[in-house]
């Protein structure tokens, strides 16, 4: 793989092993670019979630060169990660309370960030009171309130019913076409990746790196109507076929 | 009426209907067997008892909850600042813990006779008051910390959180429910440590609390005031836990499934 300019970030050749000898990564590249909308597709326990947390800074390389844009960066867990004592605004200006600091006025900002997620008049609730969808748009919109040069996102909609992925994948688009930052998605979900993204990087089985590389050419904005054609269904075809031959031809 | 009403009323109704048949048979066993009061007294002679040494009874058993309340109070700053210590600083857990478990595991009746020798005796009794309650707070308090969610713990350190602000704005309201089931064992226990001081202290005590109450009162044979101020350490014990149990639903109903009924 070239290096691209512009990557905001970039991994060349890292590897991770833990402490219990489990090789996560091996040789892991990759160039994301600025803007750009990067689904890391693979199945469960190939190390992508590990590859995002070395991105964030959360957890440290043991070979290899990570470089990624240091601070403001905003990260989506599967769960939602919401603290259940607050209410949706206490949790939105968490990064805030914590000292981040924001282009505009914190108040400003989290009031921003919720409408943007459509949880305006859920200001005042606490998590429990509202459904896995709504926490998980609220976790979203923390993300954003410092408005990120990078989001990362790992699996966010895993653990919702499709009807609500379905949804949240287009207000994630929608916000995404708005503000035109980086995201780096992971996910085990071939539908979803082709959806959402130009690009897609396909992960190999533990110890995860790149297997392949699959562009998705399609303008914005999709919709529904995308959803159902037979390009959608193509690309989908080809994604998967992919994604066996990266497992060993085993799926 | 519907279900849950239903159900509320016999919640109240019952119980009270056990203790009015208790007493009755009480008072009957009494009658019938002309047992003397001073091997047992009837229920209206306690009631009597009651009323006639209100002044007494009523003063000791503010010295009591005096000094139940003053354990309580140390054992809850002792308990918690203690976990967060521990929790903080690996040495001063390693160093200490296995001595406030040797501490909790020793019976404080055994300790309370060698307090009373170097302490003076209010001091020995909230020192037992103390002992036994810290305990609960502390071992529940460490629990808490040491089990916030993983990926906040994550998300703290992406926003590069200060250890302060980890312990204040996450670990702490993290394990508030922890604490708080640890204060309401505390406040029971609190309660008992004080009363076992007291006995120890005997009747060469000077002390006039309700468990002093209790042993004079055994040794003059007055059996229906043992029965009285009895009664009113049990009620003691009870308001504690009301009053603790309310605590912990007024700071956790927002958030905590504990404290939210669910509708079924």
């Amino acid at each position: 793989m070239t290096p691209r300019d512009g990557a905001i970030v970039s991994l060349r050749g890292v590897g991770k092993t833990f402490e219990n000898g489990v090789a996560a990564l091996d040789g892991l590249n990759l160039d994301i670019a600025e803007g750009e909308f990067v689904p890391l597709l693979g199945p469960s326990g190939c190390g992508k979630s590990t590859a995002l947390r070395i991105i964030a800074g959360l957890s440290e390389a043991s070979a290899g060169a990570a470089a990624a844009p240091a601070g403001n960066i905003g990260f989506v867990f599967q769960d939602p990660t919401l603290l259940p004592w607050t209410t949706m605004a206490g949790n939105v200006a968490l990064p805030f309370t914590l000292g981040a600091a924001g282009n505009s006025e914190p108040h400003a900002a989290v009031a921003r960030a919720l409408a943007r997620v459509a949880l305006s008049e859920f200001a005042e609730a606490y998590p429990r009171e509202l459904s896995g969808g709504m926490r998980m748009r609220a976790a979203i919109a923390r993300a954003l309130v410092t408005e990120p040069r990078l989001l990362l996102m790992d699996e966010p909609f895993a653990a919702l019913d499709e009807i609500t992925r379905f949804r949240l994948n287009n207000d994630l688009l929608a916000v995404w076409q708005e503000l035109r930052r980086t995201v780096v998605f992971v996910t085990h979900s071939v539908f979803e990746s082709v959806y959402l993204s130009q690009r897609i990087l396909v992960m190999t089985p533990r110890p995860g790196r790149v297997f392949a590389e699959i562009a998705i050419p399609v303008s914005y904005p999709r919709d529904e109507r995308f959803r159902t054609s037979a390009e959608y269904a193509g690309y989908c075809r080809q994604v998967s076929d992919a994604l066996s031959h990266a497992m060993g031809g085993a799926a | 009426m519907t279900r849950t009403k239903k159900d509320r009323a016999l919640r109240i109704a019952l119980p009270l209907a056990m203790l009015a048949l208790a007493v009755l048979a009480w008072d009957l066993v009494v009658r019938a067997f002309a047992i003397p009061p001073y091997v047992l007294p009837s229920p209206a002679r306690v009631g009597a008892t009651l009323v006639n040494d209100a002044p007494l009874l009523w003063q000791s058993l503010k010295v009591t909850l005096s000094i139940a309340f003053q354990g309580f109070v140390l054992a809850a700053f002792g308990g918690i600042a203690l976990a967060v210590t521990f929790n903080q600083w690996r040495i001063a857990e390693y160093s200490l813990y296995p001595y406030a478990v040797i501490l909790q595991v020793t019976p404080v009746i055994a300790i309370a006779p060698l307090l009373l020798i170097y302490l003076p005796q209010p001091l020995a009794v909230l020192a037992c008051a103390w002992i036994v309650a810290f305990f609960p707070v502390l071992a529940n308090t460490t629990l808490g910390l040491n089990s916030v969610d993983h990926n906040l713990v994550s998300l703290f350190h992406l926003y590069k959180a200060s250890r302060w602000q980890m312990l204040l704005h996450l670990k702490l309201p993290a394990a508030l429910p922890q604490i708080l089931a640890g204060l309401r064992i505390a406040g029971g226990l609190s309660l008992i440590g004080a009363v076992v001081a007291e006995i120890a202290a005997g009747s060469a005590g000077a002390g006039s609390g309700l468990a002093y109450r209790i042993a004079e009162s055994g040794y003059r044979l007055n059996i229906s005031r043992m029965f009285a101020a009895l009664l009113l350490l049990s009620l003691a014990g009870v308001a504690i836990f009301l009053v603790l149990s309310a605590l912990s639903h007024m700071l956790l109903r927002r958030w905590h499934d504990s404290a939210v009924r669910q509708e079924r």
